[in-house]
C-alpha cells in the first residue's frame, strides 16, 4: 500500500544539501553556545515549509505564468476573464487569413468570472445567514445565566467528528424527491417540491458545515469579556437592548471578524457541497479549478485561477484584518 | 420567559446541526439499502463492513495517517514554537507568515499545489505524500496552540533551571515543555481531528489505489453510497464520544485533587 | 596580591551592547568574599545587566569576569557556582514546592534522603515547614519569594544574585524581608549581590552599594558614606532627597545660591566656578527670622508622619524642608545651613 517514492537526482541532492546545511548549523551553534541554540529548533520545520508550502506556491504561480510549452505568457489571466479567448484567436487568425471581418464571428461570455461571481454571491449569503443565526446562539451560549456554555461548545464540535461528507450526504437523502422531508409531504396529500440540486440546497449544505466556526470566535470572544461592562452600561441606563447594541455588539467585532474569515474562505472555494447538493446545476470556483486540473488536464489555467483566488483571498483577509489591527479574535484553538 | 426563548433558539440549531447524524445512524440499522425507507431494524450493514476489504483499508489508512501526522507534526511544530519563541523579532516574523499561509490558503489551493509539486519532482502519489501533506496543514495548528502557551510562561524559568545546573536540554525537557504540555496536547488533538476530517487535500495528493474514508466516500457518492459507511461512520462517532467522556472524566478528576 | 585573594567576583573592563546600545560601559567592580553588595540605579541604568553577566545569561561584548581569579565570562549558567534569585521568582509552576527546591540536587544527582533532609532543612530556614507538597501557584506572594531563595541556596552557592527580589511584596512584607534577607545572610556566610531601585532597600541591608546610571559606576561605598558624601548630584538626588541648587563658588570655602552667600568646607573649585550645591532636607535649620542666613517664606507644608515636609520660597529659589516642628504655611522663617552640611559639587552633565 506504500507507494514507491521514485525521486529524481536532483530532488536527491537537494534534499541531502539541505540536511547537511541543518547539520553544520546544529554543530556549529553547540560548539558556540555550549548547547543548541533555540532559535534553530525551527530549522526542521521552516525547511519542511519551504518544500511543501513556499516551494508548491512557487510552483503554482509558474504554471499559472507559461504556457503548456513551458514559455511566458498571460494568455491564462486572459482566459480568465474572456473564457473563449483561446478560441477568438483561433477565429481571428482564421478570418486575417480569408480576409474578412472576424468580429462577427467572436464568441462572447466569460464562464469563469460568471463561476467566481457565483461563488462570491454564495459565500456572501452563506457568510451573513452564519452571522445571523450564529450571533445571537454564540449570545446565548456565553449568557452567565445559562451555565452550559461550555457544554454547548462540545456540543457544536462533536458533529465535526462524523465525516462531513457524510454529514451532507445524509442532507440528500432528507431533500431528494424519494427523501424523507418529500415522503411526507406526500403522505399528507401534497406534491412533492424539488428540492435537491438547487442553490438553496447548496447554501443550506454550506451553512451546516460552516456554522460552527461562526459561533466559536463569537463565543471565545463574548466569553472572554469583562461580565462588568454590561453590569456597568446597565448602572448608567442602558437597557437591555442598547447595552447588546452599544456595549456588547461593538466589543465582539474582533470575534465576528475571525467568524467572517473563516466562513467565508472556505466557502468560496468549496466543491464538494455543490458537486453533491448541486449536482450539475451549479458550478462553484472550487469545482472550477478542480475540474481544470483533473478533467481537463490544464495546469496552466488552472494555476491561474488558484493564484486569482488566492489574491482574492488575501486582499480580503487584509481588509478585515484593518477592523481586527490585534487579531483578538482568535480561532477555535 | 427570555430564558426559555434562548434555550429555544439553542435547541433549534442544535436539532439543524444533529438531524443529518440521527439520519446517518438510523440508515446504518436499516435493514434494506433504500435511503428514505425503513425496512426494518438490523445489524446487516455492521456485519458487512468487517467483511469489506476495501472500507477497512480505507479505516486504516485513514487513522494511521492521522495518528502518524499527529505524532509527526506535534514533534515538529512543537520544536518549531520554541524555536520560533526563541528568535528575534524579524525572522520570528518571517516564521509567523510562514504558519499563517496555510491557514490563509484554502484548502483547495493547498491541494493542488502539493498535487503540482509531487508531479513536479515526480513521487507517485500515495500514502506517503498523503502523510506528507497532512504533516503539512497540521503542523502550523500545532504551534498556533503552543505558542501561546510559551508566551504565557515567565521566561526566566528557563534561566532558573540553568542557574539550578541544568544544561539546555535538560531544561528543555524539564521545564519547557512540561509547562506547554496544555498547548501541545490541544494541538497534537487539532492535528488529528483535522487529519480524520480531511477531504480535499487528501484527494489531491493521493492516488486512486491509496484511498482514506474520505476519499473512499467521495468516489462512491458517484455509484451510491453503501449503509456499510453509514455503520462505519455511526461506530467512529460512538468512540469518539466515548473517548471524549473519559478524557472528560479524567480531566475532572485532576482538577477535582 | 594579598588584598585581591579577597576578591571573589572581578569585573575589570567589562562593556555590553545590545544592537549598538551601549548598556555597560567600563564597569570595574570587586566583591568580597561575605559581602553583601547592593547595585543601585533607576531602570536602565545597566544593575540587572551586570547581574545577569554574572549570572552567565548574558556575555560581555568586551572585558573580564573573574571569579576565584579565573575568566567565566563565557562559562553557560549551569557550570557556575552561583544562583540566582529571580525577579518574580521564575518558580517551575509544574512543580512543587519540595520539587522546585530540588530541583538542583537532583540535577547534582544527590541521593534522595539526603535531598529530602536538605530541603526539609531549607524549609525551616525560610518558615515554610509543611509546605513541601503545596503547589506553588496555590502561595501567596511572599511565601513564594521564600520559596525562590530556598531554591537558591540549597545549592550552597558561593554567591546569591538577587535580581529585585521584593519588588512585587507590599510595603509590610518588603520590610519584613528584608531584615530576614540580611540575617539569613549573615547567619550563612554567603556573598549576596543584590540589585534594586530602592534606595531604602539598599541602605537598610547592604555592606557596599554601588550606584549606577547609564550604564557607568557612579560611586561604590559603605550606605553611610554614599549617603553623606555623595560624589555628584546624581548620587545625592537618588539616595534620599535633597535640594539640588545651581551655584557659584565664589572662593575656597564660600559659595553663592541665589544671591546669598553661605561658608562651606569645600575647597578647590577655583573661584566663581559654577558648581551644584546639594543640600539635604532635614539639614536646614529653621530659625527666627531676625537670625537667618536668609529669610523665607512657607509656601507649603505637608505632613509625612514622622516630620513636616515645607516649601520655602527665598528668593529667587525654592528649599525642601524636613522638620518636625510645624511652621504654618505663609510665615516667614530665618533659614540656617551650617558648612559642613552643604555639599559642593562640580555641575552635573546633563543625561545624554
Amino acid at each position: 500500500m506504500i507507494s514507491s517514492v521514485a525521486l529524481p537526482w536532483w530532488a536527491m541532492v537537494c534534499m541531502g544539501a539541505g540536511l547537511a546545511a541543518f547539520i553544520a548549523m546544529l554543530v556549529i551553534s553547540i560548539k558556540r553556545n555550549h548547547g543548541v541554540k533555540r532559535s534553530l529548533f525551527a530549522s526542521p520545520y521552516a525547511l519542511w515549509m519551504i518544500i511543501f508550502t513556499v516551494l508548491p506556491v512557487i510552483l503554482i504561480s509558474y504554471y499559472a505564468f507559461t504556457d503548456s510549452n513551458g514559455a511566458f505568457t498571460l494568455d491564462n489571466f486572459k482566459n480568465f476573464w474572456d473564457s473563449h479567448y483561446e478560441a477568438n484567436k483561433v477565429i481571428a487568425a482564421e478570418a486575417e487569413r480569408l480576409g474578412v471581418d472576424y468580429s462577427q464571428y467572436i464568441v462572447r461570455g466569460t464562464v469563469n468570472v460568471d463561476t467566481l461571481v457565483y461563488s462570491l454571491w454564495m459565500a456572501f449569503q452563506c457568510t451573513v445567514i452564519c452571522l445571523l443565526l450564529g450571533y445571537p446562539a454564540a449570545l446565548f451560549m456565553a449568557d452567565r445565566k445559562m451555565k452550559l456554555g461550555s457544554t454547548l461548545v462540545v456540543l457544536f464540535i462533536i458533529p465535526m467528528w462524523m465525516n462531513f461528507l457524510l454529514r451532507t450526504i445524509a442532507w440528500m437523502s432528507l431533500l431528494e424527491d424519494s427523501g424523507l422531508i418529500n415522503s411526507f409531504l406526500r403522505w399528507l396529500g401534497f406534491d412533492s417540491v424539488q428540492l435537491m440540486y438547487t442553490s438553496g440546497t447548496v447554501l443550506l449544505g454550506m451553512v451546516y458545515n460552516f456554522l460552527p466556526f461562526m459561533v466559536f470566535p463569537i463565543y471565545t470572544v463574548l466569553n472572554k469579556m469583562d461580565y462588568r461592562l454590561s453590569e456597568a452600561a446597565a448602572d448608567l441606563g442602558c437597557n437591555s437592548w442598547q447595552t447588546l447594541y452599544k456595549v456588547t455588539m461593538p466589543l465582539s467585532i474582533p470575534g465576528v471578524i475571525s467568524g467572517i474569515t473563516m466562513v467565508f474562505m472556505p466557502s468560496v472555494t468549496t466543491f464538494f457541497i455543490p458537486r453533491i447538493l448541486g449536482g450539475s446545476y451549479t458550478m462553484m470556483f472550487g469545482d472550477l479549478i478542480e475540474s481544470k486540473f483533473l478533467t481537463e488536464g490544464n495546469w496552466n489555467a488552472g494555476s491561474a485561477l488558484s493564484l486569482i483566488m488566492m489574491l482574492l483571498i488575501l486582499v480580503s483577509l487584509s481588509i478585515l484584518r484593518k477592523a481586527d489591527p490585534n487579531g483578538e479574535g482568535g480561532g477555535i484553538a | 420567559m427570555m430564558k426559555f426563548l434562548k434555550r429555544f433558539y439553542l435547541g433549534i440549531i442544535m436539532v439543524f446541526l444533529y438531524i443529518p447524524i440521527v439520519v446517518l445512524i438510523v440508515q446504518s440499522f436499516n435493514a434494506g439499502e433504500s435511503r428514505a425507507k425503513w425496512e426494518g431494524f438490523s445489524l446487516r450493514w455492521y456485519g458487512e463492513l468487517l467483511r469489506d476489504e476495501r472500507i477497512l483499508n480505507a479505516l486504516y489508512i485513514t487513522v494511521s495517517i492521522a495518528v502518524l501526522a499527529m505524532i509527526i507534526s506535534t514533534v515538529l511544530g512543537t520544536l518549531a514554537a520554541i524555536g520560533i519563541h526563541a528568535m528575534k523579532k524579524r525572522p520570528q516574523a518571517l516564521m509567523m507568515t510562514m504558519t499563517n499561509l496555510p491557514n490563509t490558503m484554502p484548502d483547495i489551493v493547498t491541494g493542488i499545489s502539493l498535487m503540482l509539486l509531487f508531479l513536479f519532482t515526480q513521487v507517485d502519489r500515495g500514502y506517503v505524500t498523503m502523510l506528507l501533506a497532512h504533516i503539512t496543514f497540521d503542523t502550523p495548528y500545532v504551534i498556533l496552540s503552543v505558542l501561546p502557551k510559551l508566551k504565557q510562561m515567565n521566561r526566566h524559568t528557563y534561566e532558573a533551571a540553568l542557574d539550578l545546573g541544568a544544561t539546555p536540554m535538560y531544561a528543555l525537557f524539564h521545564v519547557i515543555i512540561p509547562q506547554c504540555k496544555q498547548g501541545i496536547i490541544t494541538g497534537a488533538m487539532l492535528a488529528f481531528t483535522l487529519s480524520l476530517d480531511d477531504f480535499t487535500i487528501s484527494y489531491f495528493t493521493t492516488s486512486p489505489l491509496v484511498q482514506n474514508l474520505s476519499t473512499l466516500i467521495y468516489s462512491a457518492t458517484r455509484t451510491g453510497i453503501d449503509p456499510t459507511l453509514n455503520a462505519l461512520s455511526a461506530l467512529m462517532f460512538i468512540a469518539l464520544l466515548v473517548l471524549l467522556l473519559i478524557v472528560n472524566r479524567r480531566t475532572a478528576e485532576d482538577s477535582a485533587h | 596580591m594579598a588584598v585581591e585573594k579577597e576578591h571573589l567576583i572581578d569585573l575589570r573592563g567589562v562593556s555590553k551592547e545590545y544592537d549598538g546600545v551601549q548598556v555597560l560601559d567600563n564597569i570595574n567592580l570587586y566583591i568580597r568574599k561575605k559581602e553583601f553588595m547592593t547595585l543601585l540605579g533607576p531602570s536602565g541604568c545597566g544593575k540587572t545587566t551586570t547581574l545577569r553577566i554574572i549570572g552567565g545569561f548574558e556575555t560581555p561584548t568586551s572585558g573580564q569576569v573573574l571569579f576565584d581569579g579565573q575568566d567565566i565570562a563565557y562559562l553557560p549558567p549551569y557550570k557556575r557556582r552561583v544562583n540566582t534569585v529571580f525577579q518574580k521568582y521564575a518558580l517551575f509552576p509544574h512543580l512543587n514546592v519540595h520539587d522546585n527546591i530540588a530541583f538542583g540536587l537532583k540535577l547534582k544527582k544527590v541521593p534522595k534522603s539526603e535531598i529530602d533532609r536538605k530541603v526539609d532543612y531549607m524549609l525551616d530556614l525560610v518558615n515554610l515547614r509543611g509546605y513541601g507538597k503545596r503547589h506553588v501557584d496555590a502561595l501567596s506572594g511572599g511565601q513564594q519569594q521564600r520559596v525562590a531563595i530556598a531554591r537558591s541556596l540549597v545549592n550552597e552557592p558561593e554567591v546569591l544574585l538577587l535580581d529585585e527580589p521584593l519588588g512585587a511584596l507590599d510595603l509590610k512584607l518588603r520590610k519584613e524581608m528584608q531584615l530576614e534577607l540580611k540575617s539569613m545572610q549573615q547567619r550563612l556566610g554567603i556573598t549576596f549581590l543584590y540589585v534594586t531601585h530602592d534606595q531604602e532597600e539598599a541602605l537598610t541591608m547592604s555592606d557596599t552599594i554601588v550606584v549606577m546610571r547609564d550604564g557607568r559606576i557612579q560611586q561604590i561605598g559603605d550606605p553611610k558614606s554614599i549617603y553623606d558624601e555623595p560624589k555628584n548630584a546624581f548620587v545625592a538626588d537618588f539616595i534620599g532627597e535633597s535640594n539640588i541648587l545651581r551655584g557659584t563658588m565664589v572662593r575656597d570655602e564660600l559659595v553663592e545660591v541665589g544671591g546669598f552667600t553661605f561658608p562651606c568646607v569645600d575647597f578647590g573649585f577655583g573661584e566663581n566656578a559654577p558648581v551644584d550645591v546639594v543640600i539635604r532636607p532635614e539639614d536646614i535649620m529653621l530659625v527666627g527670622e531676625d537670625v537667618g542666613q536668609m529669610v523665607g517664606t512657607i509656601r507649603s507644608v505637608l505632613f509625612k508622619g514622622v516630620h513636616y515636609e515645607m516649601m520655602i520660597d527665598a528668593g529667587p529659589i525654592t528649599l525642601k524642608v524636613h522638620s518636625t516642628t510645624m511652621q504654618p504655611q505663609g510665615s516667614r522663617v530665618g533659614i540656617n545651613i551650617v558648612p559642613f552640611n552643604i555639599h559642593i559639587m562640580k555641575p552635573m552633565q546633563e543625561a545624554k
